[in-house]
């Protein structure tokens, strides 16, 4: 865990990937390319069925792509063990997915113990990850999933997909299910969990304000199309297109004054954005 | 009916070792079926668990199977099989496909998919998938599928005298052909007290593993 992140970069790249689902007259995902540089967290956003979860569960090999190439940190990940490459990336879903017949502590030591971790290791790990997550670990690590509220267990979520310190944490709607309120507050640390470590995250959002908040980058699709992929003041300076000016004058009305004209949405979107960003920069330092 | 309890009371005291002896044939009957029925419904339901459309052909054929009357089953098998216990077990096993493949089946299915997937996404092979998550999780419906298995095993066995498997319906069926209410009362009795028995231990055995897995 302790190991110096040696900079590979990129450190995950897209070429010409498509998918398209048997059965299924159209590509869900469709010739996308693009390159994502180490300690970036990128947001993807879209409308349902806009490919954002499917491009996501590529790179883990829960879904093969149809074509085009995968490349984890210069690995094609189409050469790799699925089982293998699966243990070095974090995976949080909107449904948790805790294991309800194992204790808070016992989720968390999943991995580390497919790792084969001794004990010790695995046990201050442990104490480590609830801190991070703010979990008091006397309190929390001997409770079932059951005995957690939603936010807390989406809490446990990402600490036992942080378990093993991995390169790439690949996190679909984590925060979806989740009250407003709870919402911003895990929002705020998981940008002081990035800014900590500086590991790669793909993060896949519907809700183009969390989008903008997160992403040091926002990656924009529709119709398994990149629409566009820049960072949150470029998108909101010059928005690439018309469906990405559509997507920004949705969430314009919360973000800022809404305006018919492009101009003044996407004035409103930085407003929103900077306080975004600043947040993400507060504890950046 | 006094009378039937005091012909009660002198058959087991005269023939004791008859009982205790048809009681360890029954016993001997349903521990066999049991271990045979367990080994076969976990490799059905390895090879049908990834097969949505096999798995449920493959159940409503058992299903058809255990709709078969026992007494029907046992004489279809005996040109076959012939007469004795190993026709009466052969015939019980395949009664217990139903009642636990069935279930095995089900309890499996019934593992929250997002679970599952995230097990998968953590990079647990297909076996530990199984094993820690899959099994554990659908343990109670695994469970209560062994539980019918069991009493239903207890019940058709005592029929399975009639094909001369022994157990305790020899001395119900000896009863019946010679009206000797002792006998009949006797093969009654620990027929039933052998099912209550296994039922309310299999109860408190699944309390017990509900507790520990910690299912509220």
């Amino acid at each position: 865990m302790m190991d110096v992140l040696t900079p590979v970069s990129p450190a995950l790249e897209f070429h010409h990937v498509t998918k398209r689902f048997p059965d299924a007259g159209y590509n869900a995902v469709d010739d996308v390319s693009l390159s994502i540089d180490e300690g970036e967290l990128v947001t993807l956003v879209g409308t349902s069925g806009s490919g954002k979860t499917t491009l996501l569960k590529m790179v883990n090999r829960l879904y093969e792509p149809t074509a085009g190439q995968i490349v984890l940190r210069g690995h094609d990940i189409m050469a790799a063990d699925p089982v293998q490459l699966r243990r070095g990336i974090g995976y949080v879903i909107q449904q948790v997915g805790l294991f309800p017949h194992m204790t808070v502590a016992e989720n968390i030591a999943v991995v580390p113990k497919l790792l084969k971790w001794d004990s010790a290791r695995t046990g201050a790990r442990i104490d480590e990850l609830l801190q991070l997550v703010q979990l008091d670990s006397a309190e929390f690590a001997r409770r079932y999933p059951a005995e957690l509220s939603g936010g807390q267990q989406q809490r446990v979520g990402l600490a036992r997909a942080l378990a093993v310190d991995p390169a790439l944490m690949l996190l679909d709607e984590p925060f979806g299910a989740i009250d407003a309120i709870t919402r911003d507050g895990l929002q705020n640390e998981l940008l002081r969990i990035h800014a900590a470590h500086r590991r790669t995250y793909l993060f896949v959002t519907h809700d183009i304000r969390e989008a903008f908040k997160l992403g040091t980058r926002v990656l924009i699709m529709h119709g398994g199309r990149v629409q566009q992929f820049a960072t949150p003041d470029e998108i909101a300076a010059a928005p690439a297109n018309e469906f990405v000016v559509e997507l920004l004058a949705s969430a314009g009305t919360s973000v800022g004054p809404s305006g018919e004209a492009s101009v003044e949405t996407s004035g409103g979107m930085s407003a929103g954005t900077s306080v975004g960003t600043s947040t993400g920069d507060d504890v950046r330092g | 009916m006094a009378e039937a309890w005091q012909q009660f009371m002198a058959y087991g005291e005269r023939y004791p070792h008859k009982l205790v002896d048809a009681l360890l044939q029954h016993l001997q009957i349903v521990g066999i079926t049991l271990m045979v029925s367990l080994a076969l419904a976990v490799v059905l339901t390895l090879l049908l668990m990834d097969h949505r459309r096999a798995a449920e052909l493959a159940v409503s054929v058992l299903g058809a199977l255990y709709s078969v009357p026992s007494l029907a089953a046992f004489a279809l098998l005996i040109p076959l099989l012939g007469i004795g216990m190993d026709t009466a077990i052969v015939v019980l096993v395949i009664y217990n496909q139903f009642l636990l493949v069935r279930n095995f089946l089900a309890g499996l299915d019934a593992v929250d998919p997002s679970t599952v997937e995230a097990a998968i996404a953590m990079g647990m092979t297909p076996l530990q998938v199984l094993l820690r998550v899959r099994v554990p999780l659908a343990f109670p419906v695994i469970m209560a599928g062994v539980h019918l298995a069991i009493i239903s095993t207890i019940g058709i066995a005592t029929i399975a005298a009639v094909i001369n498997a022994g157990g305790i319906g020899v001395i119900l069926f000896d009863g019946l052909r010679s009206h000797k209410i002792a006998k009949i009362l006797w093969g009654t009795a620990l027929s039933a007290g052998l099912a209550i028995t296994a039922n309310m231990l299999m109860t408190r055995i699944e309390r017990l593993a509900e507790k520990r897995l910690h299912f509220s």
